[in-house]
């Protein structure tokens, strides 16, 4: 793949020609944190000042609220009751300055919302219509810990092009052909000399910077049912406020709800974000429910990332090791404290 | 592909009152686009998400059944939101259903068994699919002693009434109705608890004989202990889960008990399955 070097200018030049065809949004400062935004003509994004997003880049691909459908219930109405799809834009967009780890995250929850059966249509159109240019990390936080969550602060999959900031500039690698592609729109074209080299050794250096680690080494010879029953979930759940905040942070959280809104006649079936935190996620009609108590919630959403997803797929964890749960939890709960608790279980 | 949270149009053709507390009706649709029915070709022991414009979704066994062409049927309690606005519709409304969904009951492994069925209450409605499908003159050959347990309440409780009486007649099925109580002095089945009538009437286990149960959580509870006693093997016993669904295709992470989502790897397990997986249904 083409390893190349773009100094600034000619970064700042080349993204303006990318606006021609494509909507640009990278992370624009928002108050204390840094959140995506379209990127406007003439605007360059600010790639050194942002160490990351607060919000992880998912609602790009996946709005927190979404319309699926829309519908009118006036029985004079010749279409009365019938779901109709709405307009969707679907046209071209390029993500620029997202971490490589957000990137790898898409890859992992691709495989829900595309699987063998099923393709769901707006995650999976909205994909397809975006490119990702990727900035590795030289500053990662204390929080994170890709490097043992698969993938690391330079980790390709999931990139059509990964940047690393070079003096003056970038070393560009081309991952996809979606990324030759869009050098060559871009008008990127200098060879780096020793390009290969310099990203190898920014890489070694990058990733001799991520400290902390999670292991599930044992974790995945443990039974489900085992680790479910574990004696640690309550204790660890006891400050959880089921407030949410790790799922709706978190790049690799999918879980949704559907609901119709009215006004009047008219109306839409819309999804929304939702969290297996809250308990009204599993109430039954009957009034049963089978994760009543918080504990159960918490030890699903931990069990999902470090034990079910790795146990379905026979793959690495559904985490990125992004930190921001870790980061923003209002109780300090850390996902890499249970994951050793559930490492370190010995069933008695 | 096709968009998988699309409803196929329905017209409601006929709602039939089951009960006689009037909380469970019997919703026949036919299909607005004829050629939508090949699409939504199903097999016993699937279910559909019904969609009410306006009021939301919810997931429904599937009570006609695959041999019955032209409609498709569901029976709904009434319980919430949607539940009460469906039960307040009426004949001619347009809606929507998307389906099949699910797993179905495991016709391959059931084929040259002897089948018990044991239902309770209103989780009779797959079981209904199971049993006309089995009992299809094209069917039948294919299985080999078919027993069913139905109880419910009381006599008015009982859903598809005509039906019971019609295979109570028959002499290629087994059928022993029963009611928790009655006060009807012609009444004249079985009075007493599903696990009792399970116990006196079940056939004797053997490696050839499959148990399907549906119902509430307190007759299931009480009815495996008899099965077990009866020598009925886990691998033998044959159920289906309720979980609170959104998305019924294994995408909104809503439904999962461990790693497997009720809507699209179940609803339906066997006993030995369930006994490695956590019990959060
Ligand atoms: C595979 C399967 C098969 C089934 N088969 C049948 C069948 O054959 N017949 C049958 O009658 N039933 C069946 N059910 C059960 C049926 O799906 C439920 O009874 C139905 O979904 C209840 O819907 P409702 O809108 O009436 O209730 P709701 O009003 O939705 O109530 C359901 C629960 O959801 C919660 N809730 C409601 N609104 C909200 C909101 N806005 N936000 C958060 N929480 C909310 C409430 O806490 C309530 O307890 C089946 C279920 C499954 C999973
Ligand atoms: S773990 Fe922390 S962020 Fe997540 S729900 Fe509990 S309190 Fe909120
Ligand atoms: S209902 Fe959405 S995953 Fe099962």
């Amino acid at each position: 793949m083409t390893v190349i070097k773009i100094d600034k200018t000619e970064f700042a030049s080349g993204l303006e020609k990318l606006k021609g065809s494509n909507k640009l949004f990278s992370p624009a400062k928002k108050g204390k944190d840094f959140e995506f935004a379209k990127l406007d003509a003439g605007e360059v994004p600010d790639l050194e000042g942002c160490r990351n997003t607060g919000m992880s880049p998912k609602s790009l691909i996946y709005p927190q609220s979404e319309t699926m459908f829309e519908y009118t219930t006036e029985e004079a109405d010749p279409d009365a009751n019938l779901m109709k799809d709405v307009e969707k834009d679907y046209a071209p967009r390029v993500v620029v300055g997202l971490r490589p780890c957000d990137a790898y995250s898409f890859k992992l929850v691709q495989r829900n919302f595309e699987s063998p059966e099923y393709r769901d249509p707006y995650w999976a159109d909205s994909y397809e219509a975006t490119a990702f240019i990727s900035i590795a990390c030289s500053q990662p936080y204390s929080t994170c810990f890709c490097t043992t969550a698969g993938c690391g602060p330079f980790h390709e999959e999931g990139s059509d092009i990964i940047l690393a900031e070079d003096g003056d500039g970038y070393i560009a690698k081309a991952v996809t052909e979606k990324g030759e592609k869009l050098l060559a729109d871009a008008g990127w074209a200098t060879t780096a000399e020793g390009g290969e080299d310099k990203f190898a050794s920014l890489k070694k250096a990058a990733e001799e910077k991520v400290t902390s680690s999670i292991d599930i080494s044992k974790v995945r010879d443990m039974a489900i049912l085992d680790l479910y029953e574990a004696d640690f979930w309550e204790k660890e759940a006891f400050a959880c406020i089921n407030c949410g905040t790790c799922t709706f942070v978190c790049p690799t959280c999918w879980c949704f709800d559907i609901q119709d809104e009215n006004k009047g006649k008219e109306g839409v079936r819309m999804r929304n974000w939702d969290s297996c935190m809250f308990p009204l996620f599993t109430v039954h009609g009957t009034g049963h429910n089978p994760r009543d108590q918080k504990y159960m919630r918490l030890r699903q959403r931990y069990m999902h990332k470090l034990k079910y997803y790795v146990d379905k797929y026979e793959d690495d964890v559904l985490c990125t090791g992004c930190g921001r749960c870790i980061r923003m939890c209002p109780v300090n709960i850390d996902i890499r404290r249970i994951c050793d608790k559930m490492n370190s279980y010995v069933k008695a | 592909m096709q968009n998988p949270y699309l409803p196929f149009p329905v017209r409601i053709a006929e709602i039939i009152t089951e009960t006689e507390d009037r909380n469970l009706k019997t919703f026949k649709f036919e299909f607005i686009n004829p050629e939508d029915e090949d699409k939504f070709a199903y097999k016993a022991g699937q279910f559909g998400e019904l969609s009410v414009t306006g009021q939301g979704e919810i997931p429904i066994g599937i009570a006609s059944s695959p041999v019955e062409k032209g409609f498709v049927k569901f029976t709904v309690n009434k319980v919430g939101l949607v539940t009460t606005h469906l039960h307040n519709m009426k004949v001619g409304d347009v809606m929507g259903i998307r389906g099949p969904l699910g797993n179905s009951y495991p016709w391959e492994t059931l084929e040259g068994k002897n089948v018990l069925i044991i239902g309770g209450g209103f989780a009779f409605t797959t079981l209904r699919s199971s049993i006309i499908y089995m009992l299809h003159p094209d069917n039948r050959p294919k299985f080999k002693d078919i027993h069913v347990i139905y109880g419910a309440r009381s006599p008015g409780m009982l859903l598809y009434k005509d039906e019971l009486a019609e295979w109570e007649a028959r002499d290629d099925i087994n059928v022993h109705i029963t009611v928790d109580g009655t006060d009807d002095p012609d009444w004249k089945y079985n009075v007493g608890f599903v696990p009792t009538i399970t116990e006196e009437k079940a056939p004797p286990a053997d490696s050839d004989t499959y148990a399907i149960i549906c119902g509430p959580p307190i007759m299931i509870k009480f009815t495996q202990p008899v099965l077990d006693k009866l020598g009925y093997l886990h691998d033998n016993i044959i159920m289906s889960l309720e979980n609170r669904m959104k998305c019924g295709i294994g995408i909104c992470g809503r439904c999962n008990i461990g790693k497997e989502f009720v809507c699209k790897d179940g609803p339906v397990f066997t006993l030995s399955e369930l006994t490695h997986i956590p019990k959060e249904y």
